[in-house]
């Protein structure tokens, strides 16, 4: 059995953006899958570059929706016809119109809220460990620099190869990031 | 082409090319110049003497609330037949207040006006703040609010008692509390990767802590912020139709009852553009000594307020039209209740708070229709506040004047609001200011890291063109 490697991946860092997204195309190119770049600011098809694929959250958000919307009738309905029907003048219990604006209500908190907590959970956060966090210099991710990582995992990871190859992409500096 | 077509073009040109942030700027400076704002150790003097001032009229606040759960609600000055007064004004008026905070983060991000971005954050934070302060009215007004959970919350008590689900005020309870939730999901979304940059920033280990545990571990790879961006559009499509429904609800409170003022189809529209009126005056106010306080000239550019007063204007002329269709609706309907109000409204006992209003929220904002006033600062800051006077103005005339004279003359009377109405208004006055100052020393008044897309470095080329290279 091969030894777990200690390495968690290499990180280069890039000055520019544009270096980064080329820097992250070639990489993808050369046939390396677990990538993840870190950037101060969302930069637009940068994840699609890395060969992220996914278009779960507008679908769970609209499941929220639905959730909320049929939550919000339902407790009405349940309230004003079957638990507690109070006849005030002869009106429909199942005054379906009066139910619409809390309805609504419900599906906007409902839907919401699955944006959030959904993109925090396929996001995997809260999570207060992150190697990455142990290579030096990583701190500036959030303000002014750009990172690429490859991950230790990927099957085509070598150490001194993927160092290599990461170097020739012409980054400000490749280090090794401790797991 | 005559000379002043020329010189209009000059200036068309020189407009497209006002900057939303000052040149010179790189996402170092920028980051740094942001947060220092709140690691720093200098914090101005004003705003020590700011959060003084409103941490004692929070008191007066809480002095009067007090005053009011040991003795009622006897000690406000509603009473029959002027059952609503200061209470469901200031509700009002607080919750009209808090709508151009998500009018600025939702709707404006969906139309792309990038100048948003540095005004968004405190906009959104004074929402909140705003929606605070309203919901302490209609509490309070209950007289027993710790009983209000039943009363306003479909909770499942021993009485088995359900709140009326056709009642306005219970669509209210619901608006207003989605409001209040869904405005804060948003805020505290766009605060992650600012909290943090002010994680990595600072350099003491309480502040390392707090900031670390609120940004969860956030690390700007590129696949959260592809969920990211995803979960920030959805919440500002969510939130678009969401406060729009919100002062609907509001005004459905009025127009759903049958007495004359209030009995109004076209209060929905109009009471959504008074919020939005009400609420860009109120960032002006705010905005305008914040950016001299902080120095923020860089950020909160010329083009940001002038941009403000234009909303502003509209929207004035939108509540304008709204005054006049009121008045042509209660001449139209050929009703003596809606007639008599009317006449009553503009010349009965409250008649000089109409007039008021007329001045503050038909005429003085027309000054603004000039260039040279509406980038005046001293100009603009005096007509933000005119309009806030004059939007409370128009809860007043809306609310008293409807209520004090209805269908029977046998039950009319007058309402004076006492002093204890007074004291728990500028009360809350105090605690919006107070959350506000205590925001701006804590969290980042300015979006960072939506600032750092809006350089010219942050442009990336097309994907396609890369793969060429």
């Amino acid at each position: 059995m091969k030894p777990r490697t200690p390495m968690y991946g290499l990180l280069a860092e890039f000055h520019d953006a544009n270096e980064l997204v080329v820097a992250a195309s070639r990489a993808y190119e050369a046939g390396y899958r677990r990538l993840d770049a870190f950037t101060p600011f969302p930069i637009e098809g940068l994840a699609e570059v890395i060969g992220f694929r996914e278009k779960k959250l507008p679908l769970l958000v609209l499941v929220g929706g639905i959730v909320g919307a049929i939550t919000g009738f339902g407790l009405q309905y349940w309230t004003s016809v079957l638990a507690y029907p109070l006849n005030v003048g002869g009106r429909p219990y199942n005054s379906w119109p009066a139910f619409i604006p809390v309805t609504f209500e419900m599906t906007i908190l409902f839907a919401a809220f699955t944006a959030v907590l959904g993109m925090l959970a396929l996001n995997g956060l809260p999570m207060p460990y992150h190697p990455v966090f142990n290579a030096p210099g990583f701190a500036l991710a959030s303000r002014d620099r750009f990172f690429l990582l490859v991950e230790a995992r990927d099957g085509k990871f070598d150490r001194d190869e993927t160092a290599r190859f990461l170097r020739s992409l012409r980054p400000r500096e490749v280090v090794e990031v401790a797991h | 082409m005559t000379d002043s077509s020329h010189k209009r073009l000059a200036e068309a040109a020189e407009y497209e090319t006002a900057p939303v942030i000052e040149p010179g700027h790189t996402f170092g400076s920028l980051t740094d110049k942001i947060s220092a704002i709140v690691l720093t150790r200098q914090t101005p003097k004003m705003w020590f003497v700011g959060a003084a001032v409103s941490a004692a009229l929070t008191l007066v606040l809480l002095v009067s609330l007090t005053k009011l759960v040991f003795t009622g609600v006897g000690i406000w000055g509603n009473n029959v037949p002027v059952g609503w007064a200061f209470d469901i004004i200031n509700l009002v008026w607080w919750i009209g207040i808090g709508h151009a905070g998500t009018l600025i983060s939702a709707i404006l991000l969906l139309l792309r006006q990038s100048w948003r971005t540095s005004i968004n954050r405190f906009a959104e934070a004074m929402t909140l703040f705003a929606v605070s302060c309203a919901v302490i009215f209609p509490l309070f007004h209950t007289g027993r609010p710790w009983l209000a959970a039943y009363w306003l919350f479909p909770y499942p008590n021993t009485m088995g008692l359900w709140p009326q689900f056709r009642s306005p005020l219970i669509w209210d309870v619901f608006a207003i509390s989605t409001y209040g939730l869904v405005s804060l999901a948003f805020w505290f979304v766009g605060l992650i990767p600012d909290l943090a940059t002010l994680r990595d920033r600072s350099r003491n280990r309480w502040t390392q802590m707090i900031y670390g545990m609120l940004a969860m571990g956030w690390r700007g790879s590129a696949v959260h912020w592809y969920r990211y961006e995803t979960a920030y559009l959805l919440l500002a499509g969510l939130a678009t139709p969401l406060v729009l429904s919100v002062h609907t609800v509001v005004s459905l409170d009025f127009a759903v009852g049958i007495l004359p003022g209030w009995h109004a189809t076209i209060f929905p529209p109009y009471f959504v553009a008074g919020a939005i009126y009400a609420g860009f005056a109120m960032v002006l106010t705010l905005a305008i000594p914040l950016r001299a306080m902080y120095g923020l000239e860089d950020f909160i550019t010329n083009r940001h307020l002038e941009n403000m007063a234009k909303i502003t204007l509209v929207t004035g002329l939108i509540v304008v039209y709204g005054y006049a269709m009121e008045a042509f609706f209660g001449w139209y309907s050929a009703n003596q209740y809606e007639r008599f109000m009317l006449i009553n409204r503009m010349t009965g006992p409250y008649g000089w708070s109409y007039w008021a209003l007329i001045f503050c929220n038909g005429l003085v904002p027309q000054i603004l229709w000039i260039k040279k006033m509406r980038t005046n600062l001293v100009v603009l800051f005096v007509v933000a506040l005119v309009v806030s006077v004059g939007m409370w103005l128009e809860r007043f005339v809306i609310i008293v004047t409807s209520l004090h004279r209805d269908f029977l003359p046998s039950s009319w009377g007058m309402y004076y609001p006492t002093v204890w109405d007074f004291s728990t208004f500028f009360g809350t006055i105090g605690l919006f200011l107070m959350l506000l100052f205590l925001f701006l020393r804590v969290l980042p008044m300015i979006s960072i890291f939506e600032m750092r897309t809006l350089l010219p470095e942050a442009q990336v080329k097309e994907v396609e063109d890369l793969r060429v290279l």
